[in-house]
């Protein structure tokens, strides 16, 4: 049995990221996810499993240290924040194009600008509807307990070999900070070279045995040509869309009401639940868990018969847009969201589902 | 005497470069790309690392590098190369490897980049050719571009009051403690080029032996940049160029 | 049995770490825990809170507006929280530099003098242990000391491991207070 242990969510990033056997870690420090290198250099993965970390100059070179490590096979990830995130934009773009895995951690923080130091799911935007430029997708994972940090850095990691697509694990600094009780996984060994090799006979990683070379580029000036490479990449993203659409529900066969909410706020949401359930309103909660690909389909089913549909962000209001494009507007769906990195309470919640939608 | 008995081994006394591949290249007439390419493609096989070198190709004029060379390459993002051969000179230790970058990735937009992996001593060699212009874009001013040259965005002339002064970067990487070997050659004549043969192969020495950062600057000409023929590039440069990006080592550990 | 807990004070008076090891407890202890902190602009000399919840069931919000505890180390602290404390609820609040008294009677209250405590124990780093033996003992919830110890262990580091007895003793004399 694996001990189970007290941490923050940036904490056990790092664990996990050391125990699902990565190759490498680039990162730049910022608020509030240092932790997640500072628990890297701590641990010195590198005397262990081998793994390599590095404090990069900057989020825009640290992007591109994983381009460079994923344009080579090599399993490995980055972390930032809000900000810092918007700094990476560019390299995702030429990873997602380039149609190389790795794993993108964003611990949200309020913005816009400089912003606060403080929670926010501000970045809902940026992470699902592109971020950088051109059409591509990114896999969106957003953790609402600790354990899931943990859990999603493999499926992360995963899926994003799987499709040779970029994820991401879009986190709020709620669950960066707090701690939890948290199991970890098995040490997974790294791959080996020959490992490597055969899962990714694309890789540019020298012309082992004499064979053809491999070229990593995202660039094709013949537009008929670009074309194709968009096609491809588009079925790709319909593949996904498909088989990775993943969510939670609680209380919604019975439910009046819903309440559509991601990452820890769903939590709070599901203490409003409880709160709710005492005066006898009857809420259900869908918790959206890949936010890209987006449970469309089932919030739709989920709607189905209830009176209205309440969406909880800690932003002005982002994710609504594809709640209401779930359900057609066959149903009321309004947004209620704090900002700036104020966190409401279970009874803000309620109080706000009974003004927005129960007494409307 | 028919040409298959004057076409035979014994005669042989030049050849492409076997890692050069045989295709036309995007470049124009009279450019030095051409020749630091096939000094490349030469040193690498010479040396035996066709199966160890990754090369990292810019943004710039010569983006499609990996067309032409005949090795694994990573095309990075404009200035990000040396970030990009970091990680991967790091993942994989036992490979070796290049960036080729122009005066805009080196010097400007990838000035951080290009400082911090050769502070940082990373075992990579960065080959940075030097023409004073952005070549791909039409002839815009460089870093380096030199004070009264005039290009598409300084059409009376640089002015160090409105552009400041041509950047010298090799000689800042030549004072970091992460560079072992520093040096700026050109290939104008058959003299430079066999020069900057031995350079380029003894930074790749160095970056097998992991002694740190080698910095090849090349200082090449554009001839359609600097809208002259070939031959007066040449001689523009060697008048104008090598007065303020003088030839030879800079620093040899 | 749930228990949700504010602690909050100054940051440097030890309120993060208290709930740290608070939290560590309840999870020797095999219960379902979250510690969620909180800071004022400064980490020194600013305010701190941190919200422990310890439950036999999974927790769902971690983020609270009621508390069954609330424990103030200084006014700003105390004004802000002593009204969120659940009807029946416990307040304790150290009396140091305190000069509005709560007002409520539906609550319990237990102003108390830990500051003095902690000197007459001779270690003013031993504050917080003295906060929190006032907590255990208010607690509706009683975690075994052993699963205390056990918490102690797991959030000091190896080389504080010999301040465990000095901890333990401040702890005791916490309880004493509420006695």
């Amino acid at each position: 049995m694996e001990e189970v242990r007290l941490m923050k969510g940036n904490e056990a990033i790092a664990h996990a990221a050391i125990r699902y056997g990565f190759d490498g870690y680039f990162g730049y420090p910022i608020t509030p996810q240092s932790e997640v290198l500072e628990t890297l250099e701590e641990l010195m993965p590198w005397e262990t499993t081998g793994m390599t970390v590095l404090q990069a100059e900057s989020e825009v070179a640290a992007i591109n240290m994983v381009y460079g490590g994923a344009a080579s096979g090599k399993a490995v990830m980055t972390s930032s924040s809000s900000p810092g995130v918007s700094l990476k934009q560019e390299g995702i773009s030429y990873i997602a194009a380039a149609s190389l895995p790795a794993l993108i951690l964003n611990v949200m923080r309020g913005g816009p600008g400089l912003g606060t130091i403080q929670p926010s799911q501000a970045d809902y935007f940026q992470a699902t509807k592109g971020g950088g430029h051109g059409d591509y997708h990114l896999i969106v994972l957003a953790p609402s307990t600790v354990q899931e940090m943990v859990d999603f850095v493999g499926l992360g990691m995963d899926l994003a070999f799987k499709y040779t697509n970029p994820s991401m694990i879009l986190a709020d600094g709620i669950v960066g900070q707090m701690m939890e009780k948290v199991v970890l996984p098995e040490q997974r060994p790294r791959r080996t070279e020959e490992e490597i090799r055969k899962q990714c006979p694309w890789a540019a990683d020298g012309r082992k045995g004499g064979r053809k070379r491999n070229v990593i580029t995202s660039l094709e000036l013949e537009s008929s040509k670009m074309e194709v490479i968009n096609e491809a990449l588009q079925a790709r993203y319909r593949e996904i869309e498909k088989n990775e659409t993943r969510w939670e529900e609680i209380g919604v066969e019975d439910a009046d009401y819903l309440i559509v909410a991601f990452g820890t706020v769903a939590r709070i949401c599901a203490k409003a639940q409880e709160l709710a359930a005492e005066k006898g309103i009857k809420v259900g909660i869908v918790r959206p868990i890949t936010l890209w690909p987006f449970p469309t389909e089932a919030i739709n089913k989920a709607a189905q018969g209830k009176k209205g549909i309440l969406c909880v962000e800690l932003n002005a209001g982002q994710m609504i847009e594809d709640v209401r494009l779930a359900v057609h507007d066959s149903l009321p769906v309004e947004h209620f969201g704090r900002m700036g990195g104020i966190i409401p309470s279970p009874e803000e919640v309620l109080v706000a589902l009974e003004n927005k939608i129960i007494n409307k | 005497m028919e040409i298959n008995d004057i076409i035979c081994p014994e005669n042989k006394v030049y050849a492409a470069p076997e890692l050069l591949e045989q295709v036309h290249m995007h470049y124009c007439p009279g450019c030095s790309h051409g020749v630091i390419h096939k000094l490349v493609a030469e040193v690498i096989a010479e040396m035996g690392l066709t199966e160890k070198t990754i090369g990292v190709s810019p943004v710039g004029c010569a983006v499609f590098a990996y067309n032409y060379i005949d090795v694994d390459w990573v095309e990075a993002a404009h200035g990000r190369a040396p970030a990009v051969a970091t990680a991967i000179s790091r993942l994989w230790p036992e490979n070796v490897l290049f960036t080729y970058q122009g005066d805009g990735d080196m010097s400007a937009i990838g000035t951080a980049e290009s400082i911090h992996a050769a502070n940082r001593g990373e075992n990579i060699v960065m080959i940075f050719v030097n023409n004073a212009i952005y070549g791909m874009t039409g002839g815009q001013m460089a870093p380096t571009t030199l004070v009264g040259q005039k290009t598409a965005t300084t059409p009376y002339g640089r002015r160090i009051d409105l552009n400041g002064h041509p950047l010298e970067i090799t000689n800042l990487m030549a004072i970091l403690d992460g560079t072992c070997y520093v040096t700026r050659q050109a290939v104008h004549t058959p003299a430079a080029v066999r020069k900057t043969k031995a350079a380029l192969k003894k930074a790749f020495e160095n970056a097998v032996a992991k002694k740190g950062t080698s910095v090849v600057e090349v200082v090449a000409t554009c001839n359609s940049g600097w809208k002259l023929s070939p031959e007066k590039a040449n001689e523009w440069m060697v008048e104008h160029m090598f007065e303020k990006y003088p030839l030879g080592d800079l620093k040899n550990e | 049995m749930k228990q949700e807990i504010i602690i909050a004070g100054f940051g440097g008076q030890g309120v993060l770490s208290m709930g740290k090891i608070l939290a560590y407890s309840g999870l020797m202890d095999d219960k379902e825990v979250t510690w969620m902190p909180s800071y004022g602009p400064e980490q020194r000399g600013g305010t701190a809170n941190v919200t422990v919840i310890l439950s036999d069931e999974r927790i769902s919000s971690p983020v609270l507006d009621k508390y069954d505890i609330v424990i103030a180390l200084n006014q700003q602290s105390l004004d802000k929280f002593a009204p969120k404390v659940k009807p029946g609820g416990i307040l304790i609040y150290d009396t140091n530099g305190i000069h509005n008294r709560p007002q409520r009677d539906d609550i319990t209250i237990y102003p108390i003098d830990a500051m003095e405590a902690t000197l007459e124990i001779g270690n003013s780093k031993a504050y917080n242990m003295v906060v929190m033996g006032a907590l255990l003992e208010a607690m509706s919830y009683k975690l075994p000391m052993e699963n205390v110890i056990k918490g102690l262990k797991k959030s000091l580091p190896e080389r504080h491991h010999k301040l465990i007895p000095l901890n333990e003793k401040a702890i005791e004399k916490g309880r004493e207070l509420l006695l």
